[in-house]
């Protein structure tokens, strides 16, 4: 049997995720894919169907008792944010659908703002697209200029030329706390406590981290914290951003609309206070209530043990993927790194693997896991990625690698 | 077996043993496509005489099926009209869309490649080079960059 890795229950775990128990033609399903959607126990799913069943109603606008509920109910979910990622209140965590609105948010918001022709942003080399592309059309806008951290041959930042690429002309640090393709954890105190140091804000993409990782905002002193809640057991569309109090009052929304102003006139508007003028229109309500599910669970869990299970099943992981040919990019040390292993198994394809692992059962992405840069830092065009969460076992990272040796018998032949 | 459908003979025998994978210093006519979503890059390149394809050969990178199918079509169009190879095109996109029934006699090696409609994320691994041709045939020249159409 799964029995306990980490410190984790598996086995009493995966007894809370429905879908775990469904099969994939005859196969059981071996789900390898959290870093690009996790699962949701029934808790979440019942959170939300509870909400919709029990008490719709939009938040903050209804004089009557289901809209007192759905408004309790959407502001305790931000309040349990606020505490899971030790921010100093609930004010200061915005609700988006992710990652990705939250970083545009801050681009635009704040860097359209206030960048200048001249300014430079600075981003590393293992960002997502999503914390790429954002920053260049705020580039292209006001004319600053982006710059990147390298790589190292074994996938960390390469800080050796820190000091020429992080200056005073530097106003924004972008950089990952996890990278979802070479599953690199980035030291952010180093960075954060660098950048500050030139009046750079920072801006941290935790879409990889915070399913796995406790996070104290305030002790790390990032200025912003970027999460998607899919990516730790809530809804899709479910997540946000940490700001601190002073750049979220700096900055201006990037949506206009219902609900985040104060008073409009013909010919101006002004704004509710934050976080609620960075809400526009109809949120994500009955998601976001999922999400403060979500943290439930991974609260009662403990996030020491969540880590502990995913450095445990990583360092399983890359001991059998090299054992068993394959080449792996990034550190192959587990300590220093996540559950995001992405690796190439002998002459076989990515996307070939991944159709010859789903005949197994097994789901693992094939691509280039939106991070080209990596790609061709790395000379190759795709890789296969296998990411673990709380559910997965050391039995299915054995499936895993039995599935390999299948594909490369056929490619063998 | 499922996957006997997809990892049949010809097609590995295709991808390990690409057929008029090579330079081709007289084409008037080429056309490189990637799809940015796995990698996959052909390069199709044409020499054309008259209305005939006097030579057809590829370039690329990439997973088995858009490979081979590159290979299989080079062998398919290499000698005929250039109107043939269009009308092969379209039958060949057809039968990856589930619309036609091939006809071997036509289509030969390439009837091979009729399993990956039941993978519909890797159909347009199957039509890169396919895509890659006509617009190497439409042309006047030579074009490059990624395939909006082939972003799945």
């Amino acid at each position: 049997m799964s029995g306990h890795v980490g410190g984790l229950d598996v086995d009493a775990i995966r007894a809370d995720f429905p879908i775990l128990a469904r099969t994939v033609g005859d196969k059981p399903l071996v789900y390898l894919d959290s870093a690009a959607t996790s699962q949701k126990p029934r808790q979440v799913i019942e959170a939300e169907a509870d909400f919709y069943a029990q008490h719709n109603a939009n938040a903050h606008r209804g004089i009557y008792q289901l809209g007192e509920e759905a408004t309790e109910r959407f502001e305790g979910a931000r309040a349990k944010l606020a505490r899971f990622f030790g921010a100093p209140g609930p004010e200061t965590i915005v609700f988006t659908r992710g990652t990705t609105e939250s970083i545009n948010t801050v681009a635009q918001g704040w860097g359209r703002k206030f960048l200048r022709e001249g300014d430079q942003v600075l981003l590393t080399d293992m960002e997502h697209h999503s914390n790429i592309v954002p920053w260049q059309m705020t580039a292209a806008v006001t004319g600053a200029e982006l710059r990147f951290v390298p790589l190292t041959d074994d996938g960390l930042l390469d800080l050796s030329d820190l000091g020429s690429l992080l200056t005073e002309r530097t106003k924004v640090l972008g950089v990952t706390g996890m990278s979802n393709a070479l599953g690199t954890i980035t030291p952010l105190r180093q960075l954060i406590d660098a950048a500050h140091a030139v009046g750079a804000i920072v801006v941290v993409d935790a879409a990889q981290l915070a399913p796995h990782h406790a996070i104290d905002v305030v002790e790390l002193g990032c200025d912003v914290l970027a999460f998607s809640g899919h990516k730790m057991l809530g809804p899709t569309a479910s997540g946000g951003f940490y700001g601190t109090a002073e750049l979220l009052d700096a900055m201006d929304p990037m949506l206009g609309g219902g609900e985040m102003i104060h008073e409009v006139f013909h010919d101006r508007s002004t704004y509710k206070p934050v976080p609620y003028k960075f809400e526009a229109g109809t949120m994500q309500i009955a998601q976001q209530v999922g999400l403060g599910a979500a943290i439930d669970y991974l609260e009662a869990l403990g996030m020491d043990k969540v880590r502990a299970h995913e450095e445990e099943i990583t360092r399983y992981a890359l001991d059998q993927l090299l054992e068993a040919g394959a080449t792996v990019y990034g550190p192959k040390d587990a300590s220093i790194r996540g559950g995001a292993v992405s690796f190439w198994h002998k002459d076989v394809h990515p996307h070939d693997l991944a159709t010859i692992l789903n005949e197994e059962g097994v789901a693992i992405r094939a691509g280039h896991h939106c991070a080209q840069l990596v790609m061709r830092r790395f000379d190759t065009s795709a890789t296969a990625r296998a990411s673990f969460y709380v559910y997965n076992t050391k039995d299915e990272v054995d499936l895993l690698v039995d599935a390999l040796e299948k594909a490369e018998g056929i490619f063998a032949g | 077996m499922a996957l006997d459908d997809i990892y049949k003979e010809t097609i590995l025998d295709h991808y390990k043993h690409p057929r008029n994978k090579r330079e081709l210093p007289e084409a008037e006519r080429s056309c490189t496509r990637n799809n940015p979503l796995c990698g996959d890059e052909i390069t199709v390149l044409v020499h054309l005489e008259g209305d005939r394809i006097g030579a057809v050969a590829f370039q690329g990178a990439g997973c088995s099926i858009s490979q081979s199918s590159a290979s299989m079509m080079t062998e398919a169009i290499g000698g005929g009209s250039v109107d043939d190879a269009l009308a092969l095109a379209e039958e060949f996109r057809q039968m990856m869309a589930g619309e036609l029934e091939p006809d071997e006699d036509r289509l030969g090696d390439l009837v091979a490649l009729k399993g990956v409609v039941k993978y519909p994320i890797r159909i347009k691994c199957a039509v890169l080079a396919w895509d890659v041709l006509q617009e190497a045939l439409d042309g006047a020249g030579s074009a490059t960059g990624s395939a909006p159409h082939a972003v799945g």
